[in-house]
């Protein structure tokens, strides 16, 4: 059940291997998700896997990570043991709603309550397309764009579980969702699962997702998520990716803001291979507000490339991305983030700003915000910036007795603080403090807070 | 109000582009069409050596195997190169030797735009070379500048009498291989200036080369080529107009500049091609490679660039900062109104140690038009120390313009410190009430306000210039505030 690495053209071996196991891809699922598979699996013959030509993936070559041999999971990984035993997110005072998803499939035994007494519901996306066909048929791939993007395309026509949350109207959650994404496998393994968060009007929620891997092979995800932020919808998204350095991950985010909703999302970086997180964000009504926050930390050869495009379609809202690096050895970080406001989208307030510093002269950052404006009463701006921990504040520092590398951490600290002040969730924010202090020390591996150990010795 | 501000929108966008009549000269016009017959005949027009006729065919085989460029933020239409004349020259009896063997009707041209080609103007204190169509007509003050060793004269001249340095310096900072329209350019270029500074000399007066295409379906190619040796400055000026004709003509030109160790270039250009009419139509595809390389230590090249004109701009005038302690500089006003388009900015490649570099971009837009900035600042690894400062600004008039801003920053070096800012913003309000209380009318305070806007840029224009960018932008925007 692999995909072998041969010369053929990437996109044929997808094509070729989609056409002969389709019967079981489409298996037990509904029209509502199959239907799609076959316009997008054509879409994805026409875009590929993108490479440096295209202009989005410029600083980012996907085609290397998808040339390996990976085991496609179009079964799920039958495990004889409880998983429950070996991982545990270990977040002090952090009460959530616990979704487990191993190598993409949706793990049972870790939810065992899948609808609260308030209608909130979260469970895998192969039951709700079973179990609410309407809300599939109404919200799965309306935002997603799997006719332009290669890779979204990919996991459209392949997807066949995930998490599916639905917060009914005026709900709010009463503890905020996690979604812990596993990656284990003795043999290289790709996973490409597709979340559908759907919020109905004046809801709320929050949810937090944690990427992880268990053991040492190389791993390849292209995920997809799509939320639907109803009419004074209010959501917080934190996305904490924490993986080792073979592994890659695309994850794809599509939002789709109604009037008057807000959504913060915030992602950190701790720890992976090759990044690339894509989020396309579309204010679909007026008043809406939203902010996009992203922190990475990265050291040896990891790359991470994070790709915004906001897209302000109507008047009066307000829209806030910053996205924040520490770039150390040898790796390589690249921004991407464009602000397109629409014609007679007036009114729009839209900000981006991307800081970095680069603590080596091998590491690299590429960045290019991008104003398209189409609409004259607006307020816009964006700035980038890259350089070094500011010499005065170091000297000021050590001119207190702080040693240098002590004064050198305080300072991206404190430059790191300013995204993760921005997480609402408080004992996360707390534990994401003390887990970026340790990581910019160099001491988090990535197994810290998993029971395993597996890997403590192996590479980072 | 808004009926008020219509009137005077129709009033300014509805000014006739000025320099749009047609010349009544004898021209001497190779056949349409493009192919290596042509090139040669080119070529032999103007009695080349072999070199470079070598150097046009390389070109242009490179140049059949690339494709148009399609990445900038712009809709060109397909342009068909087989209809279009690549040569065209005044006919004259072989060189001008004094003013009186110019053709009297060309002299009117000149003269009617304002330019002191006449030496009798010596006065003007500018030393002028007049390109038309694409041919270089006359170039003043040579004598006197050949006292102190400048060279400055047509390319065609240059490649005659100075073969070794158009040999040595010719594709060094643009390779015919660079991109699509500097390819078409080598093989084809038919004139342009040179311009040679020895050492330590500094130019008395300003250098100045006017565009101008006439001829009908003729795309205009020309090449400038400037050399500063050590410690030596020298302040180059350019300007453009056209012929109001319906349909577009090209023009792709490229600029090459060397600043030798401690030399200083500062190259201004005033661009005002006939930017087609109130619907789109006709109007010049402005389409320039200009490269600078500050290849010795301390030396500095500055572009300033006023852009009113073109129906299609795609120009970037970058600066290659080889030489430690090199400075980079880039000064913009790029406007559009009506159907235009432009995709403009600039690269600063850092290579030296201890460079520096700037960029103001002030974009305009108003009527249909979009207007962009593309720039890139890129430290390489070795780049020490080297700081740079972006600011792009754009300013929106009416509601159905756009404007766009697309910085490529890459950064490989830690000590370096990159600052790029965009804000976006119109003409207030506030402004204009604030201006109409103390009794200033409406179209004078938006002239205040854009020429407020621009001066950052304006200022660093010499003075020749400066006064006719500020009508150029009065008369490219005034009263266009939506």
């Amino acid at each position: 059940m692999s995909i072998h690495a041969q010369s053929i053209d990437l996109k044929d071996r997808f094509a070729a291997f989609f056409y002969k196991h389709q019967s079981t891809i489409r298996e037990g699922l509904p029209e509502g998700i199959n239907q799609h598979r076959q316009v997008a699996i054509e879409a994805f013959q026409q875009n590929g896997i993108p490479d440096r030509n295209v202009e989005d993936y410029k600083y980012t070559d996907l085609n290397p990570a998808f040339e390996k041999d990976y085991r496609t999971y179009i079964r799920p990984k039958q495990i004889d043991f409880n998983l429950n035993d070996i991982f545990h997110c270990d977040v002090p005072a952090l009460d959530t709603h616990v979704v487990l998803l191993l190598n993409g499939w949706f793990y049972e035994k870790k939810t065992p309550q899948k609808k609260l007494p308030n209608g909130v519901i979260i469970t895998s996306l192969r039951e709700a397309a079973n179990e609410y066909p309407e809300v599939i048929q109404k919200h799965y791939n309306q935002y997603a764009d799997s006719k332009n993007q290669g890779l979204t395309a990919l996991n459209t026509a392949f997807a066949q579980d995930g998490v599916f949350i639905y917060v009914p109207r005026g709900k709010a959650m009463d503890k905020p969702v996690q979604i812990i994404n596993l990656l284990m496998d003795e043999e290289p393994g790709m996973s490409q699962h597709r979340n559908l968060m759907v919020m109905e009007e004046g809801s709320q929620a929050k949810v937090i997702v944690c990427d992880h891997t268990l053991s040492q092979s190389t791993f390849l995800t292209n995920s997809v998520t799509e939320i639907y932020a109803g009419q004074n919808a209010h959501m917080d998204f934190v996305r904490i990716q924490n993986e080792h350095n073979d592994s890659t991950q695309i994850s794809n985010l599509y939002l789709n803001q109604e009037r008057d909703s807000n959504v913060t999302s915030n992602t950190i970086s701790l720890h992976g291979g090759l990044i690339r997180n894509n989020y396309y964000l579309r204010l679909n009504g007026e008043n809406c507000e939203n902010k996009t926050l992203g922190l990475y930390l990265t050291d040896r050869g990891q790359h991470i490339d994070s790709y915004v495009h906001m897209d302000h379609a109507h008047p009066h809202s307000r829209s806030n991305q910053l996205f924040k690096g520490v770039l150390d050895d040898y790796a390589t970080g690249a921004f991407n983030g464009r602000i397109l406001v629409r014609q007679d989208a007036q009114k729009t307030e839209a900000y981006q700003a991307n800081n970095n510093i680069l603590l080596t002269d091998d590491a690299k950052m590429n960045s290019k915000p991008q104003l398209e404006i189409y609409a004259d009463d607006v307020k816009c701006s964006h700035g980038g910036t890259s350089g070094q921990l500011n010499g005065d504040a170091l000297f000021y520092l050590r001119s207190r007795g702080i040693p240098l590398k002590e004064a050198q951490l305080l300072l991206m600290y404190a430059f790191a603080h300013e995204i993760i002040g921005e997480i609402h969730i408080q004992p996360l924010q707390d534990r994401i403090h003390e887990l970026t202090e340790k990581r910019l020390r160099g001491e988090l591996t990535r197994c810290n807070y998993c029971q395993m150990h597996c890997g403590d010795s192996g590479k980072n | 109000m808004a009926k008020e501000q219509d009137k005077i929108l129709q009033k300014y966008t509805g000014n006739e582009y000025k320099y749009g009549w047609v010349t009544d000269v004898e021209s001497d016009t190779l056949p349409k069409g493009l192919n290596e017959d042509i090139i040669r005949a080119i070529s032999k027009k103007k009695n080349e050596p072999e070199f470079l006729l070598d150097f046009r065919l390389k070109a242009y085989r490179h140049w059949k195997e690339m494709k148009m460029p399609e990445w900038a933020h712009l809709k060109i239409p397909e342009i068909d190169y087989q209809d279009m004349v690549y040569y065209s020259a005044p006919k004259q009896k072989a060189g001008p030797k004094s003013i009186d063997d110019v053709d009297p009707e060309l002299k009117k041209t000149f003269d009617r735009l304002g330019i002191p080609i006449d030496e009798q103007k010596r006065l003007a204190g500018v030393a002028v070379d007049a390109v038309m169509d694409s041919s270089s007509v006359k170039t003043t003050f040579k004598e006197k500048l050949a006292e102190l060793g400048i060279i400055f004269c047509s390319f065609s001249e240059a490649v005659q009498n100075h073969p070794d340095l158009v040999r040595e310096y010719m594709g060094s900072v643009v390779p015919y291989t660079d991109n699509y329209f500097a390819a078409l350019n080598s093989a084809v270029f038919s004139d342009g200036s040179f311009v040679y500074i020895p050492k330590g000399v500094r130019t008395p007066m300003e250098l100045s080369t006017y565009f101008r295409i006439n001829a009908a379906n003729t795309g205009q190619f020309e090449r400038t080529l400037i050399v500063a040796e050590d410690d030596s400055y020298v302040s180059y000026l350019e300007g453009c107009t056209a012929p109001i004709r319906d349909e577009n003509q090209l023009h792709a030109a490229i600029v090459e500049i060397v600043a030798k160790n401690n030399a200083h270039v500062k190259y201004s250009t005033v661009q005002n091609w006939y930017p087609g009419d109130k619907e789109g139509k006709g109007g010049i595809y402005n389409f320039v490679t200009k490269r600078g390389k500050a290849q010795g230590n301390h030396s500095k090249i500055s572009w300033t660039q006023v852009e009113t004109g073109s129906s299609i701009t795609w120009k970037y005038p970058s600066v290659i900062l080889m030489g430690d302690n090199s400075v980079g500089e880039f000064y913009s006003v790029a406007v559009t109104n009506n159907h235009q388009q432009a995709d403009t900015g600039t690269k600063m490649i850092h290579i030296g140690k201890n460079t520096k570099s700037t960029i103001v971009s002030k974009g305009i837009s108003a009527g249909y038009s979009n207007n962009s900035y593309r720039g890139l600042v890129k430290i390489t690894k070795n780049a020490e120390n080297a700081r740079n400062f972006s600011q792009c600004d754009s300013m929106l008039m009416g509601d159905r313009c756009g404007a766009h801003t697309f910085p490529y920053i890459e950064t490989e070096n830690r000590s370096a410190i990159v600052e790029h800012e965009a804000t976006t913003s119109k003409i207030g309000d506030d402004q204009i009430f604030y201006c109409n209380q103390r009794g200033i009318n409406e179209e004078d305070a938006i002239g205040l306000i854009v020429n407020g806007y621009a001066k950052e840029v304006i200022n660093k224009l010499p003075m020749e210039f400066a006064v006719e960018a500020q009508t150029l932008l009065q008369i490219s925007l005034e009263g266009s505030v939506g």
